[in-house]
């Protein structure tokens, strides 16, 4: 890892997250704002960690019952099933869908799972005081904020298909118990992603290679 | 301007203090330390954003007003809004599920085109809006909010699904949605927020360009 410079907290200059703004307020002022733009300043996202945690310690065990649960039923003249999130992509895939049933897959288990994993990692590596990677770590950290909107993708499906497959006894699609939980995860982990602060992790690296 | 001279930015994602540089049209800062965008330089994004943001708020609405997909069976059928869809979840006690679509598609959506609006059609007027500040908040805390991308790729694994059981009958707003995903990519990647600032700071010291 080559020289990671300066970082504007260590000569006294305070960030906006709004407009960019950097600023050096009076040291004695408890409660600085940008003069540019009135945001209350914080050099790092505050509580980061702690709430990073107890975002992510619920999502986890939001992610059980999403997964075992029911996410939808669907009931015709004929026949009746009861889908989870992965039996409904099995069926998917079954049923002549190999790509449709990839693209599920991919949001609704892949995705929320890299993300929990990956949050993880992040936090632990912050607590550790460690170096190591830092950049393959940030282009994860880049990837999950990136990627997490598109977990959302079952929830407007069932929105869709609950609302329209509503044909007297014909044909009938409900969202099952699981939907609950698995749309408590996917906003669970884009607020944890939003609270954690990548700049934790380069304040680590500045002060482990002396130079703050 | 000497090198000196050039405002000091910080990287939002490693807080490594640089001094600003100027861009070539379209072209983008990047930080030495960890990669991170830093800001952009977009030409007319003013312009650009406005003209934009009128065309997407008028897919909007057509997207909004109609329904999205029909679907028949036997002779008896069915077709929904968007907003119905919601309603309809709402109804069948999903409250979660159709808060969730309420937020992610109809609302963050609408308050993003307005509020964009409001700054845009002043500021292309060569007036400047009251409470940029404010506004320019909300606009980034609502941002990773809007869904109407995400909703679209749902509208499609529905429309797989039904098409196995069901007639399609696609309907306006689903054209719409389309269009409306488009011209909300468009106008993300014009909208520079830098410009506002910039405009703002200009005025604020009365420099006629
Ligand atoms: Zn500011
Ligand atoms: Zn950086």
């Amino acid at each position: 890892m080559d020289w990671p410079g300066i970082s504007a907290a260590s000569q006294g200059y305070w960030s906006c997250h709004v407009c960019d703004l950097v600023s050096r307020p009076e040291p004695t002022d408890p409660q600085p704002r940008c003069p540019r733009c009135g945001t209350r300043l914080h050099q790092r996202r505050p509580d980061s960690l702690q709430r990073c945690w107890a975002l992510l310690i619920a999502s986890y065990i939001m992610y059980i019952p999403a997964n075992l649960m029911i996410m939808m039923e669907t009931g015709t003249l004929i026949s009746y099933r009861e889908d989870t999130i992965m039996s409904g992509v099995i069926h998917l895939w079954q049923s002549g869908n190999p790509g449709i049933a990839v693209i599920v897959f991919v949001a609704s288990i892949l995705v929320p799972l890299f993300k929990l994993l990956v949050l993880t990692l992040l936090l632990l590596s912050v607590r550790r005081g460690s170096t190591w990677k830092i950049r393959t770590r940030i282009q994860l950290y880049r990837i999950v904020e990136l990627v997490g909107r598109w977990s959302m993708l079952d929830i407007f499906v069932l929105t869709i298909l609950a609302a329209l497959v509503q044909i007297q006894s014909m044909a009938t699609v409900r969202a099952g118990t699981a939907s609950i939980a698995f749309g408590m995860v996917v906003v669970l982990t884009m607020f944890a992603a939003m609270v954690f602060d990548p700049r934790l992790m380069w304040d680590q690296l500045r002060k482990r290679t002396g130079h703050e | 301007m000497r090198a000196q001279e050039r405002p000091l930015i910080a990287c939002p994602q490693c807080d490594l203090l640089l001094r600003e540089i100027e861009l070539p049209p379209n072209g983008a800062a990047c930080c030495c330390c960890c990669g991170a965008t830093l800001y952009r330089n977009r030409p007319d994004s003013i312009n650009r954003s406005l003209a934009l943001a009128l065309a997407a708020a008028m897919f909007y609405c057509v997207a909004n007003a109609f329904p999205i997909i029909g679907i028949n069976l036997q002779g008896s059928g069915n077709a929904v809004t968007l907003l119905q869809a919601v309603h309809d979840l709402w109804n069948q006690g999903m409250h979660l599920v159709a808060g969730l679509t309420f937020i992610t598609s109809i609302l963050v959506p609408a308050l993003e085109l307005g509020l964009l609006l409001y700054l845009l059609l002043p500021l292309y007027l060569g007036k400047v809006p009251v409470g940029v500040s404010p506004v320019m908040r909300l606009l980034q805390a609502i941002k990773p909010w809007g869904m109407v991308e995400v909703f679209m790729l749902g509208i499609l694994v529905s429309l797989v699904k039904l098409v196995q059981d069901f007639r399609i009958i696609p309907g306006v707003a689903l054209w719409s949605f389309g269009i409306l995903t488009l011209l909300l990519a468009a106008l993300a990647s014009s909208f520079n927020p830098r410009d506002i600032w910039l405009q703002l700071d200009k005025d604020r010291d009365g420099v006629i360009d």
